[in-house]
């Protein structure tokens, strides 16, 4: 029983060229294409369906918040990166240089974020106001989701789960790239929502 | 995987909390038969108000509760919340987790030679997620009005106005497809990666097939039906109006909603799903039948590789029909004409399953054991199931047709006699695997032949009242004089339905006798050529002793020169 070991965890497939984990989630990725391709799709069906009715989103939204949000987590991006690549140089001091900077980015968008909605609140705007605000919510909202989801991952990556580093050191790299990739992706929904909601 | 192992492991985490893909397979596979059975008791007290309308249910009918069933009599309210949880239940708890849960995760791993699932922890959490799932579904039968009661596709503007059960209903909802798009996710990376030495995607038995592209389906037709959810929980919970059009007028009373919303939304997204699902429901029946078939005719499968081919156009053009479900909501007629145009040809790669798997038969030296009897069922239900599915497709026809009982007779044969009668006939087929023991026979064709007369009992007269103009969904039929005609077969359909309920009694006897008193049988008990029959029953830990190599296609039977008719996989002998 000893051959029951699951391959390519560290090593990767000679065909597909990648990991498990890696495959995993390029294939979750997929999923989440199509669960926020459904949401765009939704924000133009109502959006046509309005007319000219529907507001222009600059006129009713924070722009100068929201880009600086775009900044902070296209430069969480980059730090997620200089996490991985710190790695592959077997510096491990700087991956978790990095990788704190990646949290302290991800909470920043958060705390910015939230300016935002506590805003919005105040004035009495609730997703039930009108169909523009209900799809900002939602499609915000599912992304902070995504921001969390990330965040906690990235938590465990950085304190309990960097333990792994010093056993099995090419697998936690798969795991860094790994959530990599889903960083990004959160990142790249961002990169969607911000001109869509925002200034169109 | 750590090299824990060699110890044995407490009780729950060797039968509870397992990561063990066999395990997890038999929790699924016992959960879902025993959500079918709930399915199956709601059915009958739907069958017995649509047979008697009015009249209290003898027997059981006071033990439904006084605010669903005042003196035995079910109300119209909770006869909604059975028809709706009924089609929820069936698809989603019982058939799906059942085929891809049950089925894909005890063999798939096995017929690839893997220890195990790629992840197994993540395993593991898809079947609590769906468990989970299902306890809420279930749950919301004793919340404040009851459970979900616009029926299993939960339209708006009626489910968003509908009691709290819905909120529940959309709740367990999500549960359900996080569950899946784990599984999937799990499967497409065991099938790519963990396939032992020498088992090409052309030697990949058509089960693998059919599991590797029902995974693609649930990962990419899941997130919409998931959107779809969300926003309708938004629109109950937040208020929104994703799906509430303007000026929606409620009992007399304008709705104080912002408005603006689309209901057509809604049914794209849901069938954007709920079109690929029947795929889903399909695709793994198919690779059960055909396993068996294969087998039990002795001789390879007719035309595999235009069957493997068939389906990958399947599972590619599911995505491109979902509106044929939605002809009576205005359309364009262009659309119309697309959706028409594309469900004709999807009926293409489904015919050519089909020829293949009766083209296997041609010449075989059939062995009528029970495995086989419910697979050789399979093939002509799922036609008359599929054949009626072509006047649906055409919007003339389906004018007449729509939300008649002649769509719940046509999509019943395609699920019920056969999907169900396909797991049926895996149960038996794999039961050995699992056990190390055989299913009775008596008991087991007791079973076939009660179940199949009945169950053509209870749906073929559905197609004679829905071409007559009965809707689906109604309470009391006889409320309509175009009904009355056909109110007679509703009583037959009962007592078929009945006949249907106990029917099944021989198979949970067989089902516990056999799994401790049956008897005892080597690993190959069928003489089959697949990696699964060289693991010992029941497969330990890691399932092979000595990780396999394949040499040959997967239906090697009967091959001229071989001593033997069946060639494993796994034998390295030189033709």
């Amino acid at each position: 029983m000893s051959e029951a070991v699951i391959k390519h965890i560290a090593d990767p497939h000679p065909v597909t060229g990648v990991t498990n984990s890696k495959l995993g989630i390029w294939c979750f990725i997929a999923s989440e294409v199509m669960l926020f391709g459904g949401l765009f799709s939704t924000y133009i069906l109502l959006r046509t369906g309005a007319g000219a009715d529907w507001p222009i989103g600059s006129d009713l939204l924070n722009v100068p918040l929201a880009t600086l949000n775009t900044m902070i987590l296209i430069t969480s991006s980059i730090t997620m990166v200089m996490a991985w690549a710190s790695l592959t140089i077997n510096k491990f001091g700087a991956y978790k240089k990095y990788m704190t900077l990646t949290v302290l980015l991800g909470v920043a968008f958060l705390i910015v974020k939230s300016f935002e909605y506590g805003m919005k609140f105040e004035h009495h705007i609730y997703p039930s106001k009108n169909n523009f605000y209900a799809i900002y919510f939602v499609m915000t909202g599912l992304h902070v989701l995504h921001v969390i989801g990330g965040l906690v991952v990235n938590l465990y990556l950085l304190l309990p789960g960097s333990k792994l580093w010093h056993k099995a050191p090419e697998q936690f790299m798969g795991r860094i790239e790994a959530a990599g990739l889903y960083w990004h992706f959160v990142d790249l929904v961002w990169i969607f929502l911000f001109p869509t909601l925002y200034l169109l | 995987m750590s090299g824990d192992h060699a110890h044995e492991l407490p009780f729950w985490r060797k039968h509870i909390f397992s990561v063990d893909h066999k395990t997890i397979g038999v929790q699924y596979a016992i959960t879902a038969l025993l959500f079918m059975l709930v399915g199956l008791l709601m059915m009958l007290i739907m069958r017995w108000q649509l047979a008697n309308p009015a009249q209290a249910i003898p027997g059981i009918g006071n033990l439904l509760g006084e605010a669903n069933a005042p003196g035995g009599v079910v109300l119209p309210d909770f006869y909604n919340q059975l028809g709706a949880m009924h089609g929820t239940i069936m698809i989603f708890l019982g058939v799906v987790p059942l085929a891809v849960g049950g089925f894909g995760n005890y063999v798939m791993p096995l017929q690839i030679g893997a220890p195990d699932m790629a992840f197994p922890k993540l395993n593991m959490m898809s079947y609590w997620v769906y468990f989970v799932g299902g306890v809420i579904m279930l749950a919301s039968f004793w919340v404040t009005g009851g459970a979900a009661q616009s029926g299993w596709t939960s339209y708006p503007p009626l489910a968003n106005i509908a009691s709290f059960g819905q909120t529940i209903w959309l709740i367990g909802m999500i549960f359900l497809i996080t569950s899946s798009l784990l599984g999937s996710v799990n499967f497409i990376v065991t099938i790519l990666h963990l396939r032992v030495e020498g088992l090409t995607f052309a030697r990949l038995p058509f089960f693998v097939w059919a599991q590797f592209i029902t995974s693609f389906l649930l990962l990419l037709a899941f997130p919409p039906l998931e959107v779809a959810g969300i926003l309708q929980l938004a629109d109950r919970v937040l208020h929104t109006s994703f799906f509430m059009p303007s000026g929606l007028v409620i009992s007399g009373e304008v709705l104080d909603i912002a408005g603006g919303g689309n209901p057509l939304l809604y049914q794209h997204l849901f069938w954007f799903l709920a079109h690929p699902e029947v795929y889903v429901l399909i695709l793994p029946a198919f690779g059960i039948v055909t396993e068996i078939i294969a087998c039990n005719t002795r001789k390879p499968i007719y035309g595999y590789k235009t069957m493997v081919n068939a389906t990958i156009f399947l599972g590619f053009m599911s995505f491109l029909v979902w509106a044929h479900h939605m002809y009576l909501v205005g359309m364009s007629t262009k659309m119309s004409m697309f959706f028409q145009i594309t469900t004709m040809i999807i009926s293409i790669p489904s015919v050519i399953l089909l020829t293949s798997l009766l083209l296997s038969l041609w010449g075989g030296a059939i062995r009528y054991n029970t495995p086989m009897l419910f697979a050789l069922a399979f093939l002509p239900m799922f036609a008359i199931g599929g054949l009626t599915g072509l006047p649906l497709g055409l919007a003339g026809a389906d004018i007449h047709l729509h939300d008649t009982y002649y769509v719940i007779g046509h999509f019943h044969y395609v699920v019920a006699p056969g999907t169900i009668f396909a797991l049926f006939a895996g149960i038996y087929f794999w039961f050995p695997k699992v056990t190390g023991r055989v299913m009775n026979e008596t008991l087991g064709k007791i079973h076939f032949f009660f179940s199949l007369i009945c169950i053509n009992g209870v749906f073929m007269p559905m197609f004679m009242q829905g071409l007559a103009g009965v809707s689906r969904r109604l309470w009391d039929p006889t409320q309509y004089a175009h009904a009355q005609p056909t109110q007679p077969l509703n009583v037959f359909i009962l007592y078929a339905a009945i006949g249907l309920g106990l029917a099944q009694i021989p198979f949970i006897i067989n089902f516990f006798w056999s799994a401790f008193k049956g008897k005892q049988v080597d690993n190959n008990p069928w003489q089959a050529t697949t990696l699964e029959w060289i693991a010992p029953s029941p497969p330990p830990h890691g399932n092979f002793s000595k990780v396999p190599s394949v040499y040959r296609g997967p239906y090697e039977y009967s091959v001229p020169g071989q001593s033997d008719d069946f060639w494993l996989q796994s034998d390295e002998g030189k033709k």
